[in-house]
């Protein structure tokens, strides 16, 4: 009941005139931001850090988390539209969302992907408010030898992602991995695949151009390849009537919603998570339980909703051991504990007890921007119909121009433009001998965060493999993920056996 | 539609520092920039030296010190390798500066093919110089320096360390443990401070060497007691805590925090950086800062930093040697 009434306090705080001009500013420029190809999340908190140095603390917070969550919503508008992810965590979004765009179903997309993130938003803040504390010491609990674990069973999760032809989703993987391990070893501190001391290898491969270059690039000159530009993407009807049948239909993936507000809570606050791998592993397990999973990557809704479900809800996740622990879950957060310092605030362990003002208008917010950010993103779909509208030799140009700005945005340097478009031919010459290009993504998302964690474990255990089995956390998780990456090699075993029976008899 | 980031951030700094136009008058043959400047940072978004980067720029912008915003980029990769390349190849030297700490030191001597040489650098400002301590959790039960070293000779290699990047502060000062105590602690290299004050508080290590500004969240919650700290004195915010000399070792180790202007900067651009961190670091949020994370280290500029920078290179010279990482 304590908790009701600060956070009754916190909404309050929440409502005051100018938090509630700034939230709805945040989350509208959010939403932009969000959907610029190569602006996501972080650099929209970063750029926009200095300015609220005219407000008091509280109220530049929770600009910034409007800012946050806007963005969240945003980054699947391009996903769905242009195929392009908007930001990082909106690649999933893309697996779907595209498809269904283009058989002329983009406001199905639109619209389950703000219910679904309005949802997940909604279960992560629940989440929040009631278990802050003890769910800070589950984020401790997990050393390095758990969130190894956890990676390795996103993989296992994926094994699947990539149809049926296994050989093939395996080079994925590993393609991506090669990818992932490019730039500073930082176990021996020595630069890795620099290709002769090509300098923009240095920071590594940024995953975002390579997820432009395979969706933005890669994906257009399929698109150009296989309609020789007859396409239209959607019937022009647009009602109202017509966004509430959408939102009728999309209840179709609150299986998705379901395990993407969950699960992307619970990896949002790992530290070294963050909302990006949330989705990856959310649309991979929605996947998995789904009676149908064939139909997902051609326009599945619970394939839209789950990733947008956990992205919402990791970033509310990772605020949680920014606030208690001090310790970034997301490179956003990792901006916002910047600001934190800056307003002369000491995130960690005491900042509920001496900050409690500041901490619950913050949680207050949560609510309040969640619910503007649906209002607000609902109100734009008509106009992101309308885009799609025009013919694709109109938007062809747009989504290429809109590709090198994402590529160039990201890191500021023009080697990534080139590497990027490199990527996008490769994806396409990929596509047409029927390689899926989803894995590839996934690893070089989950690599960099899967490799040091291995190699620290086995420091630990003196290159015992035995850690991850030995522990209480760990374990379990490791074995499932064994089985999970095993169980496509007994099926297929056993449909060989079937088909040799058939031969035979 | 092709909106570059650099517009979104001249339209920001707009909006922060209002119809700034004039800037400060100053003399008339002063040196003024003319375009935004670029602020690289050497390292990732969020870490120590991110943050103090950032709360520069918020002092330059909120005080209107500048007549052009500071534009930062984080350059993060290769231990630093990264930002001093840009720096080195800037198109404008005069209008590209970057915030260094001792990667700026140990990286040009690792790896000598960059062909960095950090004489090279204008010696705008060393803001401060942080402080490291020697951290364990208090379920340890150790509570002392001497308790420290029997339980981590006890314990051999089984004992870790935990620290950020590889052949960087966090190991050489490990490394200067085990040389000088006949201890065998096990490093274990993570990306940030931040990370590593995490794996402390739950226990995955058993110490590690925090900056305080990284610690001491979990500091004052009680979960992680500092033993030793790594200075000539003792810090004013943990004046319980011994330093080494009092430990019988005459050993203190810093990192700066400091500005420098690209290779190839004008006198006239190097003057008036010097007097715009001059007063970035009277200001009273710097202070204020300096004082409630635990810095050290005095403003220091021109000759006086080159002559700090030449002896520091020397110093990590020697102990890198000592440690192997190089020849």
């Amino acid at each position: 009941m304590e908790i009701l009434g600060l956070l009754l306090d916190g909404v309050f705080i929440a409502l005051d005139p100018l938090n509630i001009m700034l939230m709805l500013i945040g989350v509208a420029l959010g939403l932009f931001i969000g959907a610029m190809p190569g602006l996501g999340s972080v650099n929209g908190v970063a750029i926009l850090l200095p300015a609220t140095f005219l407000v008091p603390p509280a109220s530049a917070m929770i600009f910034l988390a409007a800012i946050y969550y806007g963005a969240m919503y945003g980054g699947a508008i391009s996903s769905i539209t242009l195929g392009i992810p908007g930001a990082s965590t909106a690649v999933a979004t893309t697996f779907d969302g595209r498809p269904l765009a283009l058989k002329g179903r983009a406001d199905l997309a639109l619209v389950t992907a703000a219910v679904a993130s309005f949802v997940g938003g909604s279960v992560a803040n629940v989440l929040f408010t009631a278990f802050a504390p003890p769910l800070a010491s589950v984020a401790l609990d997990f050393g390095d030898p758990e969130i190894f674990a956890l990676m390795l069973l996103a993989f296992a999760t994926f094994v699947g992602l990539g149809g049926d032809d296994i050989p093939k989703t395996l080079f994925s993987i590993f393609f991506g991995l090669v990818m992932a391990s490019v730039g500073l070893d930082i176990m021996t501190g020595e630069p890795r695949l620099i290709f002769g001391d090509i300098t923009g290898f240095m920071h590594g491969i940024n995953f975002l151009v390579l997820a432009i270059g395979i969706y933005g690039i890669g994906e257009m000159l399929w698109t150009i390849d296989s309609t020789r530009g007859n396409l239209t993407m959607t019937e022009a009807v647009l009602s109202i009537r017509r966004i509430l049948s959408a939102c009728r239909e999309s209840i179709k993936g609150w299986k998705g919603t379901a395990i993407g507000s969950f699960l992307g809570f619970f990896v949002g606050i790992l530290p070294a998570a963050g909302a990006t791998p949330g989705s990856l592993m959310a649309y991979g397990v929605t996947k998995m339980v789904s009676k149908n999973p064939k139909e997902f990557g051609k326009g599945h809704v619970g394939g839209v909703a789950a990733p947008e479900a956990a992205n919402n809800s990791a970033s509310t996740g990772a605020m949680l051991p920014m606030l208690t622990l001090g310790i970034p879950g997301s490179p956003t957060t990792a901006i916002l504990l910047g600001g934190m310092v800056i307003w002369g605030l000491q995130p960690g362990p005491l900042l509920f007890q001496t900050q409690t003002e500041f901490v619950w208008g913050l949680i207050g917010s949560f609510y309040i921007s969640n619910l503007f950010a649906l209002i607000v993103n609902l109100a734009f779909i008509p106009l992101f119909i309308w885009m799609l509208r025009m013919p694709f030799t109109v938007l062809a140009p747009m989504i290429f121009v809109l590709s090198v700005v994402g590529g160039y945005a990201a890191t500021q340097d023009m080697h990534d433009v080139w590497l990027m478009l490199i990527f996008g031919v490769g994806a396409y010459l990929l596509r047409k001998l029927d390689y899926p290009v989803a894995p590839a993504v996934l690893a070089i998302v989950l690599g960099p965060i899967a490799e040091p964690k291995l190699r620290q474990s086995l420091l630990f255990s003196s290159g015992d493999p035995m850690i991850f089995l030995e522990r209480p956390i760990s374990g379990p998780i490791t074995i499932i993920a064994i089985i999970l990456i095993l169980l496509p090699l007994f099926k297929l075993i056993r449909d060989k056996f079937k088909a040799r029976k058939a031969a035979a008899g | 539609m092709a909106i570059s980031r650099r517009h979104i951030l001249g339209l920001a700094g707009a909006l922060s520092i209002g119809a700034l136009v004039a800037g400060l008058p100053g003399t008339a043959a002063a040196w003024e920039p003319t375009k935004p400047i670029d602020f690289i940072i050497m390292a990732g978004k969020g870490g120590g030296a991110d943050k103090m980067a950032r709360l520069m720029q918020a002092i330059v912008e909120s005080e209107k010190m500048a007549s052009k915003p500071l534009v930062p980029v984080n350059k993060s990769g290769g231990s630093g390798a990264e930002a001093l390349i840009a720096a080195k190849g800037a198109n404008d030297p005069d209008h590209t500066i970057m915030v260094t700490l001792n990667s700026f030191f140990t990286t040009p001597l690792r790896q000598p093919k960059l062909g960095i040489d950090i004489m090279t650098f204008a010696p705008v400002g060393r803001m401060a110089e942080d402080t490291f301590l020697l951290w364990v959790h208090k379920d340890s039960g150790i509570k002392t320096f001497e308790e420290f070293l029997a339980k981590a000779k006890a314990d051999g290699n089984k004992w870790v360390m935990g620290g950020t990047g590889k052949a960087q502060e966090d190991e050489l000062l490990t490394e200067f443990l085990n040389n000088n105590f006949g201890l065998s602690i096990k490093y274990v290299p993570y990306k940030g401070g931040g990370t590593v004050a995490k794996q402390l508080a739950g226990k995955h290590i058993n110490s590690s060497v925090n900056n305080p500004s990284e610690a001491l969240g979990f500091y004052e919650s009680g979960d992680v007691v500092p033993l030793v700290s790594f200075t000539a004195e003792r810090l004013p915010l943990f004046p319980d805590v011994p330093t080494l000399k009092e430990k019988g070792k005459d050993f203190s180790y810093g990192m700066q925090r400091a500005v420098v202007g690209a290779p190839g900067m004008s006198a006239d651009a190097e003057k008036y950086f010097q007097d715009l961190f001059a007063k970035v670091y009277n200001s009273a949020k710097w202070q204020k800062y300096r004082k409630d994370k635990s810095l050290f280290g005095d403003l220091m500029a021109g000759d006086a930093l080159k002559a700090y920078w030449q002896e520091q290179r020397e110093r990590h010279r020697k102990m890198l040697t000592e440690m192997g990482a190089i020849k």
